[in-house]
């Protein structure tokens, strides 16, 4: 058994060698493919940094009457906190915050600040700024319940209804972005394995004559098989090797430029981070495509 | 050993190959197949190799019928028999060495006896010092030699050689029917299949003449007529 295999490998290696352009071609095809792939992968990242940035800047305020206790508010603070565990996180900004961040958005407009002034008094009501893990229809939950239980006597106004329109529209483009990034990947991945299947049948077809006279000579059929479908796992591992190198330079490089375009974003480090998943879909992958042609072609020649 | 039982062979509709054909060939015989170009000398040793099935009638190979027999029988089967093909049938992308080891290692023989037996069988075809080159790189005649090597290498029971002569001058043509024949006194079986008169002439072994895909002669000690 080990012979046969060690004989098959040898075949696989020899045939590899002497087989150079093809297999060059072959790598080449399995390489941008898997690259493409690879891309997808950044990508996903990429847009799922973007949506949680976007979906961060999404809250509910609750603002509560004027003269309301302050203890009240954190005793509300605390019941809202403990009300679902999509609740993310509440925070509290009293009066005299308000203000201050009012005035420090605004130092540089003096009709402002002279309005404020002219009011005599600090206008800002105390709230509760609250965001959640999840979907639209939490956001409404979380401000039905301000609305119309007990909180409701303490409250003066949530402002969810006002910011509903653009939470609806980011939950839109975000489920949006998601959608085309499945179909699209769906896609790719479709016409990639259409490609390197396609490559390796016709670097196959050149050997069908040899496959005949392979059954002529009475070889089993793995003794056949087993050479071109080691041959496609080395496809797959070469072209993972150079993928994995191509990926991890290009993050290095690309991650000032990237953080640019996408602030907070370090490609470099979403790469360091996931290296396993990188590693596994561009080896899966590669591996997985490269032998499953062979076998599948060599199976057809077999047959006939 | 080979047995057939009213076989025919239809390619297409309309086009016969072989009709009705029933024959035997005996252990340790030497038969030669004779006919015209296209009258089915070919078709018959692919079904004796189980590269055909027949549309009718069944072809045996000692007492298994290898229309039945599974794909690891006629494999098996396969690798008793040792075939020199018209068209060489080599492997393009293997060195003449290693042509003629894949017989062997298609068996699971060891190395030891592996490199002993091909270096052998190469010396005495006269290709001993081509063993790393390929195929395309030897004369027609040399190719034809190859392909003798490998059908011998593995001392089969069986030899079959389909117009092994025919891309031979007439000093090749004689060293390979001399070959076969030692085999045969050696206790093989040959089966040739040739439309070479002064070959069939010479050997005074069995010949069966097919015309049209019919047997029309079965002769002990046959000549060439057609």
């Amino acid at each position: 058994m080990f012979t046969n295999f060690k004989r098959v490998f040898t075949f696989a290696m020899n045939d590899f060698g002497r087989n150079k352009g093809i297999s060059i071609a072959a790598i080449f095809v399995l390489t941008i493919t898997i690259m493409l792939m690879t891309s997808l992968f950044f990508f996903q990242g990429m847009a799922g940094y973007l949506t949680s940035q976007i979906q961060d800047k999404i809250d509910v305020t609750a603002y509560f009457k004027d003269g309301t206790q302050e203890k009240d508010i954190l005793s509300v603070k605390d019941q809202i906190i403990k009300m679902s565990p999509s609740i993310k996180n509440v925070e509290y900004v009293s009066k005299d915050q308000a203000l201050a961040i009012f005035n420090e958005k605004h130092k540089d407009n003096p009709i402002l600040a002279k309005a404020l002034q002219e009011v005599g008094e600090n206008p800002f009501l105390p709230s509760l700024n609250i965001t959640t893990n999840g979907d639209l229809a939490q956001y409404a939950s979380v401000a039905n319940i301000l609305q119309t239980s007990d909180f409701s006597k303490l409250v003066d106004k949530v402002d969810f209804s006002q910011k509903k329109d653009t939470i609806e529209k980011v939950y839109s483009i975000t489920s949006s972005i998601d959608t085309f990034g499945i179909l699209l990947g769906i896609i790719l991945i479709i016409v990639a394995i259409l490609v390197v299947f396609n490559t390796i049948k016709l670097a196959i077809e050149n050997s069908k004559e040899e496959i005949g006279t392979m059954r002529t000579v009475g070889a089993s059929d793995w003794f056949i098989r087993g050479p071109f479908v080691i041959q496609g796992i080395i496809y797959g591992v070469v072209s993972f090797l150079i993928c994995i190198s191509i990926s991890a330079i290009s993050a290095y490089f690309l991650s000032s430029r990237v953080s640019a375009v996408l602030p907070g974003f370090d490609i470099f480090n979403y790469f360091l981070t996931n290296w396993l998943i990188f590693v596994l879909i561009q080896l899966c992958f590669g591996i997985g495509v490269g032998a499953i042609s062979a076998f599948l072609v060599v199976k057809k020649h077999l047959e006939l | 050993m080979i047995k057939f039982n009213n076989v025919t062979k239809i390619y297409s509709p309309g086009t016969i190959v072989l009709q009705n054909i029933s024959l035997e060939i005996k252990e340790g015989e030497f038969v030669s197949f004779v006919g015209k170009s296209g009258a089915g000398k070919t078709t018959l040793v692919r079904l004796i190799m189980g590269l055909e099935a027949p549309n009718y009638g069944e072809v045996y190979f000692e007492d298994i019928n290898l229309n039945d027999a599974s794909l690891s029988k006629i494999q098996k089967i396969r690798r008793r028999m040792g075939a020199v093909h018209q068209d060489y049938k080599l492997l393009p992308k293997k060195t003449v060495y290693e042509n003629v080891a894949y017989i062997m290692q298609v068996e699971g023989k060891d190395d030891e006896e592996i490199a002993r037996e091909v270096s052998k069988v190469l010396e005495v075809i006269g290709l001993k010092n081509k063993v790393d080159n390929f195929p395309d790189e030897l004369s027609g005649g040399e190719q034809q030699r190859l392909a003798i090597a490998r059908a011998l290498v593995n001392q089969p029971d069986v030899i079959i050689a389909d117009e092994p002569t025919g891309n031979l001058d007439p000093y090749n043509s004689y060293e390979v029917i001399s070959l076969l024949q030692k085999m045969n006194q050696a206790g093989k079986t040959v089966i040739l299949a040739t439309h070479d008169r002064e070959i069939i002439n010479k050997l005074g072994k069995r010949v069966i003449t097919i015309e049209d895909g019919k047997i029309v002669r079965d002769e002990a000690e046959g000549r060439f007529i057609i």
